[in-house]
């Protein structure tokens, strides 16, 4: 059969993000993928070195919307790492609970996205739904739902007050239910299950070989997380842990994704709880020649700063690698072998889900017929049936 | 486990290398460019180390090309750190020891202009298609 390619891209229609595919395709089958990047470049790396270790973290806060804290998190550790700054034990505390709030919104968000691209659109509604209170709690504590403006080289802009851990605690514990819901639907769902199991499979080796990092290296049973690995801020003093699946097709990153909502709000929990008081910053007076790396878990992996400075107020070189740089090559490997349909699931690295709670009223004469309860219990044994018809555990 | 024991590994298997401690997570290894391909075989195949990402820098003594290679294990990073001429910008290819290098190095050369001999794939990964091709963006003279 002859080959043909299908281009996705360079505007992907779903993602709404400028990168381009080709999809070398036998038939259905998908044969050999082609990945163009660089219609989003905007030359971070050119800038950097124009600019103040002030002006720094608000340009890298741009370099992406969803991991606005991740990148200046890792700017400012690269640079307290070269110049040898020790920060208060406050600020490290504050800097852990924005960090893990922004994997919080990132996942639901993924999530969301996940459940429109496999055409469940009442996930992405509702995931979104419940990804604005952690926006809010955002908006409360640094004054903008994104773009934080949090780090600074040396502590954090803004602290946590009193009056915020109340609302705080209210909002995760909703969260909490909300996460569990999710995954409960998607851990249940045989339709989703099917629709998942063993596609796009990105085996150990491959994930190795590729230098994958985040939910895609952990679903591939790479246990690497930075958190853990080169403990920073406050992650080494909560007690929490890495989820790690072996399968590395897409549902196990989708229940990486899932597992790891939990996780982030144990360690917020344990941070609202520990946190000392204090002071949030160190005084800086200047940054000596000398170079640093600083490295965070973003919500999508390992991101990676380099700084080497020279004295002034100035850096010389600003490295930046965001996790997705080395992620998404691993895709040549992971669509090939697969149909179209199932290339497009494993290119936007879904987050899937679907909640089998249908979304329905029923009035009978004026009063409603089915509380949440009710729906609830409704949608578990359609579950059960579909479960013994589909003959799957 | 400490870092060390791979520390005097290098030391014993490289007698070149330099080795320098900036704090017990951070290594920096100063090595000849000839030795780039031995020693990244030695780092990620032997060793199991990640190569996280490579950095070109343009400075007075040529294009240093620093490979941060990250030991997950103990969260160190090792970075190796290499100096090609400016007069003759070259050096060998990784990409086909790890498949995390064939990106970077593309990055390398289309804004730095170091070629990697060897690289099998080796066109512009950022830069629009009719970027010249002999301006580099992250040299010193560039304007």
């Amino acid at each position: 059969m002859s080959k043909r390619i299908i281009p996705i891209g360079p505007y992907h229609p779903l993602q709404e993000e400028p990168e381009f595919f080709k999809l070398i395709v036998e038939g259905e089958k998908v044969v050999g993928l082609e990945i163009n990047i660089g219609y989003n470049h905007r030359g971070h790396e050119f800038l950097s070195p124009k600019m103040t270790y002030e002006q720094i973290p608000y340009l890298v806060e741009r370099i992406c919307g969803i991991c606005s804290n991740s990148h200046p998190f890792a700017f400012v550790m690269a640079v307290e790492d070269a110049a040898k700054i020790e920060i208060p034990e406050r600020a490290k505390y504050i800097r852990t609970i924005n960090h893990e709030l922004e994997r919080l919104h990132s996942h639901l968000l993924w999530l969301g996205l996940a459940g429109h691209f496999i055409g469940y659109n009442t996930v992405w509604m509702w995931s979104w739904k419940y990804r604005e209170p952690i926006l809010d709690l955002f908006e409360m504590i640094t004054g903008n739902r994104n773009h934080y403006a949090m780090n600074k080289v040396g502590g954090v802009r803004w602290d946590i007050k009193e009056e915020h851990i109340p609302i705080m605690e209210k909002t995760l514990q909703e969260l909490e239910k909300v996460v569990n819901m999710f995954t409960q639907a998607i851990l249940d769902d045989p339709v989703i299950l099917a629709r998942l199991e063993g596609v796009g499979v990105l085996p150990k080796e491959e994930a190795i070989n590729y230098g994958v990092v985040g939910p895609t290296a952990r679903a591939s049973g790479v246990a690497i997380d930075v958190r853990k690995d080169d403990p920073h801020a406050a992650y080494d003093k909560i007690d929490w842990d890495v989820i790690v699946f072996e399968e590395g097709d897409v549902l196990a990153k989708a229940k990486v994704r899932l597992l790891e909502c939990f996780e982030s709000i144990k360690i917020i929990r344990g941070c609202l709880k520990d946190m000392p008081r204090g002071e949030i910053e160190t005084k800086i007076d200047e940054i000596p020649p000398g170079e640093g790396i600083g490295r965070t878990e973003a919500p999508r992996g390992e991101v990676f700063h380099y700084v080497r400075t020279s004295g002034g107020n100035y850096p010389i070189r600003h490295k930046i690698r965001a996790p997705s740089y080395m992620n998404v090559p691993s895709n040549e490997y992971a669509c090939v072998g697969y149909s179209i349909a199932d290339a497009a699931l494993t290119l936007a690295a879904v987050d899937p889900c679907y909640c089998c709670t249908e979304r329905l009223t029923v009035f009978v004469d004026g009063k409603l017929k089915y509380t949440y309860p009710d729906i609830l219990q409704i949608s578990w044994k359609r579950t059960e049936e579909l479960k013994s018809k589909f003959n799957r555990r | 486990m400490s870092p060390r024991p791979l520390e005097r590994e290098i030391k014993e298997k490289f007698p070149k290398v330099k080795i320098y401690e900036h704090s017990p997570k951070r290594f920096y290894l100063s090595m000849p460019k000839e030795e780039i391909r031995k020693i990244a075989d030695f780092l990620f195949k032997e060793k199991g180390l990640r190569l996280s990402i490579m950095t070109g820098i343009d400075t007075r003594e040529g294009i240093e090309i620093l490979y941060h290679f990250s030991e997950d294990k103990t969260g160190t990073y090792w970075t190796v750190k290499t100096v090609v001429d400016k007069a003759e910008p070259k050096i060998d290819t990784i990409s086909d020891i790890t498949k995390a290098a064939a990106w970077i190095e593309r990055e390398i050369w289309e804004l730095l202009g170091v070629e990697f001999i060897g690289h099998k794939n080796l066109v512009p990964l950022l830069t629009a298609e009719d970027w010249p091709r002999d301006r580099f963006p992250l040299r010193r003279d560039y304007e």
